[in-house]
């Protein structure tokens, strides 16, 4: 058995403010169980930064932090906090070098869980970033992956915004795509959605609907994932095309991909994200990403369709 | 606040002679270079908003001379700063002109200015947002002295007021908060948007703070006591004689501070270096745009 995501994300994280000289920003870091163990446990290390609850001023902060050569990663403990954590950081971080030549590097970790929070807080708000140029996007769900996300955070000057899945946080192995010769469609797959479409893949198997299944580790830019030849000839390869499935709401990121590769392909690639309506916090009132029922659903219509 | 009755600092054996010219040749050098700025916008040679200093000249001279190399975080009225702390003139004239080799290779114009020559950083038009900013770069650094400059409605920003401010205070960290209060937002008055005053609000967060005027001496003794103990805030009082955006003059009977103020350099028996400098930061200016706009 090897490390768990989390783990990997802690080590990464201690090695960071020990060795490099960066800093962990963020709201609550250490007595609230120090992000479910993905911070490290050293408390008084001067690199870790307790903000006060400031949560229009931390991505701002950060930005100082940045251009101060620190390389700052900042904590987002729910995704839903987004809509003011992520000011400073999409809107200077991103503009920084093209408007200065001076880079504002941040990495910004921010949690996602399905479902159980209501409106507030949770899910994947990773679509609101997605407009702005300069800034990449990734969804790292394996230890690879993350330590792949983090180098080129490391090796670039680039901001980067790191959508991180609690459900994926025990993982301690690796994805491999699959793909097999004139399958029935191609599903593309972000977060963890990827362990969803897995489920549903097996289920079509069973009824005798193949599907090739691709892992999208980097959201934007998506040459970072370096598997544009994969994914065309897979989708070219398809008999009904492809899916793309997502946690957020999919107006934002996966139709976005979808749209890209129905141009350079010429086949039908839909799109499968969170249903647009508000999630409320009765379970049955609930909403949730691309599930594996609702993967199974959406490729059991494209086939019979 | 805005009037000239304040107490005369310029009387006071507090500045040298060299110290009190110098802070008028820089009051000169904005003076100047902003009203070639006028001249060449009325003509129609600038073809992006421009942020004007004319009236306010004074701040950013005075602080200049006392809080001396700092990070500077200022906002889209900031020509005086990158002046005053030695930035690259003809930089900033080919970036108001929109050529490469502008000081932010015509990205920023005139509200987004930059010098990695005076650690002067570019904003990016969210008005405050340069004060976190400030205050995470202080604190990133280990505690480095930074001046965060922005107006007085900026400082309401829920980022500022609420975020920026507080944080340098439970930190310790040694940001200068300096707000150039032209008592308005755009055309909108202070009285009209809140019912707090800014100082009062950074003292009760435990910062010195104080409120004043634009007279330099003032802000020159001001920042000289409070930069022995930061954070800190001053809230300046001042007018300026153009319009928010673009070079409009505005009606502005009640203070001139650069005329008070070679009032006040003439009672101190230097009017003939007031002249002299006067002339030579005129002369200098001029051949700077001649330069610039012959290119």
């Amino acid at each position: 058995m090897g490390e768990t995501l989390r783990n990997t994300i802690c080590r990464i994280s201690q090695e960071h403010i020990e060795k490099n000289n960066g800093t962990i920003l963020g709201e609550c870091l250490i007595d609230g169980g120090r992000v479910r163990g993905t911070v490290p446990d050293i408390p008084e290390h001067p690199g870790i930064m307790e903000s006060p609850m400031s949560d229009l001023a931390i991505g701002y902060v950060a930005c100082g932090h940045a251009l101060a050569g620190r390389k700052p990663i900042l904590v987002v403990r729910f995704q839903g906090f987004n809509w003011f954590n992520i000011i400073g950081s999409a809107n200077y971080a991103a503009k920084s070098k093209e408007m200065s030549g001076i880079p504002c590097p941040i990495f910004i970790r921010s949690v996602a869980m399905d479902g159980g929070f209501g409106p507030v807080a949770s899910g994947s708000h990773y679509g609101l970033i997605y407009r702005m140029p300069g800034i990449k996007i990734a969804a790292p769900s394996t230890p690879k992956e993350y330590e792949s996300v983090w180098n080129n955070f490391i090796e670039t000057n680039d901001p980067i915004y790191v959508s991180e899945h609690r459900a994926t946080w025990d993982i301690d192995y690796e994805l491999e795509d699959s793909i097999e010769k004139k399958a029935d469609i191609t599903i593309l797959s972000i977060s963890s959605t990827r362990l969803n479409a897995l489920n549903a893949k097996k289920r079509l198997s069973d009824e005798g609907i193949t599907t090739n299944l691709i892992h999208l580790p980097w959201i934007k830019p998506l040459d970072l994932n370096k598997k544009n030849d994969l994914i065309l000839e897979s989708l070219l390869d398809s008999k009904y095309g492809g899916l793309v499935t997502e946690g957020d709401y999919p107006a934002a990121a996966a139709k976005n991909i979808a749209y890209d590769l129905m141009h350079k392909t010429g086949k039908r690639v839909y799109a499968l994200g969170l249903e647009e309506k508000t999630a409320g916090f009765a379970p049955h009132l609930d909403n949730f990403p691309a599930t594996p029922e609702r993967i199974y659903n959406k490729i059991k219509e494209i086939v019979c369709e | 606040m805005n009037s000239s009755d304040t107490k005369h600092y310029s009387n006071l054996p507090l500045f040298s002679k060299e110290e009190t010219l110098e802070m008028f040749r820089r009051m000169c050098d904005i003076r100047n270079f902003e009203l070639y700025v006028k001249q060449i916008n009325d003509k129609g040679l600038i073809k992006a908003p421009i942020y004007l200093s004319l009236g306010q000249e004074s701040i950013p001279a005075a602080v200049s001379m006392i809080y001396k190399n700092p990070a500077i975080f200022a906002q889209h009225r900031c020509h005086g700063y990158y002046i005053s702390y030695g930035g690259n003139l003809e930089e900033l004239a080919d970036e108001l002109l929109h050529k490469p080799t502008g000081c932010s290779r015509g990205m920023g114009g005139s509200a987004s200015i930059q010098s990695p020559k005076i650690r002067m950083f570019w904003h990016d038009g969210f008005m405050g947002s340069n004060a976190p900013i400030a205050v995470g770069y202080s604190e990133a650094k280990k505690y480095e002295k930074v001046l965060a400059v922005m107006g007085d409605a900026a400082a309401e920003e829920d980022y500022v007021i609420g975020g920026a401010i507080p944080w340098a205070a439970s930190k310790k960290l040694p940001v200068l908060f300096l707000i150039e209060d032209n008592n308005l937002s755009v055309m909108t008055p202070v009285e009209k948007r809140r019912s707090w005053r800014t100082a009062k609000v950074a003292e009760a967060y435990g910062l010195n703070s104080v409120e004043i005027s634009d007279d330099p001496w003032e802000i020159m003794y001001n920042v000289r006591e409070l930069s022995k103990d930061l954070p800190a805030l001053m809230n300046i009082h001042t007018k300026r004689t153009v319009s928010h955006n673009g070079s409009d003059l505005i009606k502005n009977s009640d203070l001139d501070r650069f005329s008070l103020t070679k009032q006040e350099l003439e009672k101190l028996s230097l009017k003939k270096e007031v002249e002299e400098i006067e002339r030579s930061s005129e002369s200098f200016m001029s051949d700077l745009w001649k330069r610039r706009t012959e290119n």
